[in-house]
């Protein structure tokens, strides 16, 4: 695609990114169909290729961003469904991305808009304070009625399960001969809306074999705070994290980082790229980025499992984006799943983003629970007994709407492997 | 309003200056007939927006919209059409906005339709196996609301994934597998169009071949110049028993050519038959991992389907004439998520070859299928000469090329010679006896070029068909005639022969 940048913008590194990825697109609109915005909505504005050309717009006239631009950017869920489908390669993903910084620097949102995201940015991350606020917000729940759209949805989401504590590093010994030593990102609000995960992640890695390490210092991914365009303290998480695991690597050792949240491992894959700028974190965060494996990746390098609980309920697998589009990783799911014993089924228009997408479900309410709809719809077609999804976003969002148990990947095989029944505990 | 496009070395209509003067009542007026939605919005006005409208496809070519509407109704729609042809507003139709040869380039006066929001599939029936349809589903899509009953849409445009049924409609759009199954208005069984009036029409219904003219078959393929299309029915055929696809490679492009010529020849007719080259193979291969061979020249995939004997009897047949014509890669497909694999990659070829250079520019001309070795060599020759790559991809069996010529925009100069490159190409199909258009229609791209295959009377007794749906000439115009008459004028009767008439009509 032709571009006019000045050969002074080009200098800005952001701006030559920008014009590298857009060289490679060629309009042809094979994305459209990848996209949810673009499914529910039906304007070009709300498809991967009119942000592309809106940003391309943004960033070529060197103006402040418009009102107009900044809504279709914060449309997009950053589901990536477009990066699968686009045959010339365009890394949507990093363009945007970049837009979303463009946009924090030089836009000044409106009052209660850049509350609600600093609320985000300040409360999420932290396992501590989303604890505290998950309390305050099931306080105020009886009287989500009488909020306005964000904060419903924010309400909604918060579950009716004890919330876990905050995990704290430490070292799960395997159990047998040690095969593998990995690490673990527990991630940031997951070990609060639903410990069980991480559980039953560390039971099935045990039991297979692996020492399992909660490297100190290790926090957020920094996706949250990536997303919603806030560089600078993205930068600070990717960078505590690097360090601890570099830590870990050239102390005790670890052959793998393993992430269970999808949405973290795609961002801890692309670290290297993130980092590139930073001369002292670069060749490491290549290195963490290189070892980090999700959960269903590092399971298959370790399979056979061996399924020992028989009549199993049918199953329904949603991809989670950030797997299925981020990752690339769609086999290795269904493929342990049926291996232990479920009866894996399809959804209808399974590629397409279920809504939740990361903070998205809180800061566009409206779309979200319309693609939840959607979801929930395709879900109870199939007419399996149980949902399985590889991130915690997914599951919280769309056990809203869904009426059978939402469960993790891990969760299932480590119960048809010999661990607890999670849908006793449900 | 915007920038004009100066990099634009395309002519189309004056602006009515008179129509731009009122864009404000115009807006206003649209966005009580569209109001917002719940979710989305109707009317698209501001400048910046209205970038996103700017091209299609062919993106060599923009201009900004004067505005755009985003109906959800028929009756929405007829209400906009009406109103525009009270005040005598142009309006240009756009579904994805796919097309490759600027079918939905906007203009600068007119209001430009975006179909996306009719994107629901309205009813299956099998009975009758037909679909029902908004024109903005996408053609895969129907396939794949059909699927789990075993049945499928037939025509399959390279960006099935992406492209409108309602676009297919108005282009007649092709397809790999229109080889055997017909092209879109051999598929299409009936519509509901708007006309520039407002009227709502039903042309054709549920079964085969309506009684009277058959002005559906004049519809399909009208490029938006006769009517919106509202509403889609198309047939729906149960899928093949069986269903394989060979790669075939060749070290050189002549007896690749030779193999096509002598399968349908020999009375064959494959399911699909398509070459690339080897830019094109790279490119595709580089994207899918279908397993292409690379180190050959020239790559055939041949589809046999039917029932499993006839399968298997034609593939001997069509590998005893690969071997004898010195193919030296034979590759079969052996389950249907293979065979899809190497489809996926000849489907995704195009936008693939993004990745070898940053703009193209796609060609769309036949030929006789016999004349192919001669012309691919022709083609090589003048890439050299102008300096440009080319790769090559085409509907070998229905002998429809589409050469992409690889430039860079960015480039001063270099669209200009992708133009008089692909306009050499094309007068070449016409020279050795093809057309200009296999399925990508004649939109902007081919306008110019019209008169190298259709002589004065010709194009004049075309436009005459257009005056009869639209005669104010407000739907699309600008695209298809390179020549636009009034409709009064067209219905004189005599034109004295060598003396121009009406000098003052535009002439792009």
């Amino acid at each position: 695609m032709q571009t006019h940048f000045t050969s002074a913008q080009l200098q800005e590194p952001g701006i030559q990114t920008a014009n590298d990825i857009l060289r490679a697109c060629v309009h042809c609109g094979f994305c459209l169909s990848a996209c949810p915005t673009y499914a529910l909505l039906g304007d070009e504005r709300d498809s991967p290729r009119g942000r592309i050309y809106l940003i391309k717009d943004m960033l070529e006239s060197d103006a402040a961003p418009t009102e107009e631009v900044v809504r279709h950017v914060d449309r997009c869920l950053s589901c990536l469904g477009c990066m699968t489908a686009c045959p010339s390669g365009v890394h949507y993903q990093h363009y945007v991305d970049n837009a979303r910084i463009h946009i924090e620097e030089n836009f000044t949102r409106p009052w209660f808009d850049r509350t609600v995201r600093r609320l985000i940015a300040a409360v999420l991350p932290y396992p501590g304070r989303a604890k505290l606020a998950f309390r305050a917000a099931r306080l105020a729940r009886p009287f989500a009625g009488l909020l306005g759209g964000r904060l419903k949805a924010m309400l909604k989401l918060v579950p009716n399960t004890a919330l876990g504590e905050t995990r704290e590093p430490t070292v799960y010994p395997a159990q047998g001969v040690r095969r593998k030593r990995v690490a673990l990102l527990p991630g940031c609000v997951q070990d609060v809306l639903r410990s069980g995960i991480n559980d039953a992640t560390i039971r099935l890695l045990t039991r297979l074999g692996c020492e399992v390490v909660i490297a100190p210092g290790t926090s957020c991914c920094g996706a949250l705070t990536h997303h919603l365009g806030y560089d600078a303290p993205a930068r600070d998480f990717i960078a505590a994290n690097v360090e601890a695991w570099i830590r870990e690597l050239d102390g005790d050792g670890i052959d793998a980082i393993v992430t269970n949240a999808a949405g973290c491992g795609t961002v801890v894959k692309d670290y290297g790229h993130m980092a590139a700028d930073d001369p002292a974190l670069a060749e490491k965060a290549k290195r963490v980025a290189g070892l980090t494996r999700d959960i269903s990746e590092l399971l298959t390098e370790l399979a056979p499992l061996k399924g020992v609980v028989g009549d199993l309920p049918p199953l329904a697998y949603q991809d989670a984006c950030s797997l299925r589009n981020g990752q690339q990783v769609t086999a290795q799911p269904r493929a342990l799943l049926s291996s232990v014993g479920f009866d894996v089924r399809e959804l209808n228009d399974g590629a397409l983003c279920c809504g939740s997408a990361g903070s998205y479900n809180i800061l566009q309410p409206d779309i979200a629970a319309a693609l939840r709809t959607r979801k929930a719809a395709a879900i109870g077609a199939t007419a399996a007994q149980v949902a399985a999804t590889g991130n915690i976003g997914c599951l919280t969002h769309l056990q809203v709407a869904v009426e059978i148990p939402v469960l993790h990947t891990v969760e299932l095989l480590d119960w048809a492997t010999g661990g607890p029944n999670p849908l006793a505990a449900e | 309003m915007g920038s004009a496009n100066t990099n634009m070395s395309l002519k189309m209509p004056e602006v009515d200056t008179s129509v731009v003067s009122r864009r404000d009542d115009i807006i206003n007026r649209l966005r009580q007939i569209v109001p917002p939605g719940p979710l989305g919005e109707g009317v698209i006005d501001d400048p910046r927006a209205l970038r996103a409208y700017e091209c299609d496809g062919l993106s060599a070519y923009r201009q900004l919209p004067m505005v755009v509407v985003l109906p959800e109704t028929t009756q929405q729609v007829s209400k906009i059409l009406a109103y525009c042809h009270e005040n005598g507003i142009k309006v240009v139709a756009r579904g994805s906005g796919t097309s490759l040869s600027g079918g939905a380039l906007p203009l600068a006066d007119a209001v430009m339709i975006g179909l996306g929001k009719f994107n629901r599939v309205l009813e299956m029936d099998f009975d009758n196996r037909c679909v029902v349809t908004q024109p903005g589903v996408s053609n895969l899509a129907i396939s794949h609301a059909v699927a789990h009953r075993g049945f499928y849409y037939a025509p399959d445009p390279s960006s099935q994934i992406a492209c409108s049924i309602g676009g297919n409609v108005a282009e007649n759009s092709g397809g790999v597998h229109c080889l055997k199954y017909g092209l879109t208005t051999n598929n299409v069984l009936g519509v509901e169009m708007v006309l520039m009036n407002g009227e709502v029409i039903r042309l054709g219904g549920k079964h085969l071949d309506a009684g009277g003219y058959d002005i559906l078959g004049v519809v399909t393929g009208s490029e938006g110049l006769l009517g919106i299309i509202t509403e889609v029915t198309v047939r729906i055929l149960r899928k093949p028993e069986t269903a394989r696809a060979a790669l075939i490679g060749f070290p050189q492009v002549a007896a690749a050519g030779d193999c096509v010529a002598s399968i349908i020849g020999e009375g064959i007719i494959p399911g699909g038959m398509e070459m690339m080259d080897r830019p094109a193979i790279k490119a595709a291969e580089a994207f899918v991992h279908a397993g292409y061979p690379l180190d050959v020249e020239a790559l055939l995939i041949v589809e046999l389907d039917g029932p499993q004997a006839e399968v298997d009897y034609l593939i001997g047949r069509v590998q005893a004439i690969a071997e004898r014509l010195g193919a030296t890669h034979f590759r079969l497909s052996t389950s249907d998520a293979e065979r899809e694999n190497f489809w996926a990659g000849r489907k995704a070829a195009f936008p693939a070859v993004g990745r070898l250079s940053p703009d193209y520019y796609c060609m769309d001309g036949t030929i006789p299928r016999g004349r192919l070795p001669e012309v691919l060599t022709r083609i090589a020759e003048m890439s050299k000469a102008y300096n440009l790559g080319v790769a090559n991809v085409f509907h070998a069996g229905d002998g429809n090329l589409h050469p992409l010529i690889l430039y860079d925009a960015n480039n001063e100069g270099e669209l200009e010679k992708a133009e008089a490159f692909g306009s050499d190409i094309l007068k070449l199909c016409v020279e050795v006896g093809g057309v200009l258009t296999g399925e990508h229609g004649v939109g902007v791209e081919k306008r110019d070029l019209m008169p190298t295959m259709f002589n004065e009377t010709d194009l004049n007794q075309q436009q005459r068909v257009k005056c009869a749906f639209d005669p104010d000439g407000l739907l699309n115009p600008g695209k298809m005639f390179p020549t636009l008459h009034r409709c009064a004028e067209l219905g004189r009767v005599h034109v004295h022969r060598g003396e121009t008439r009406f000098p003052d009509l535009p002439r792009f």
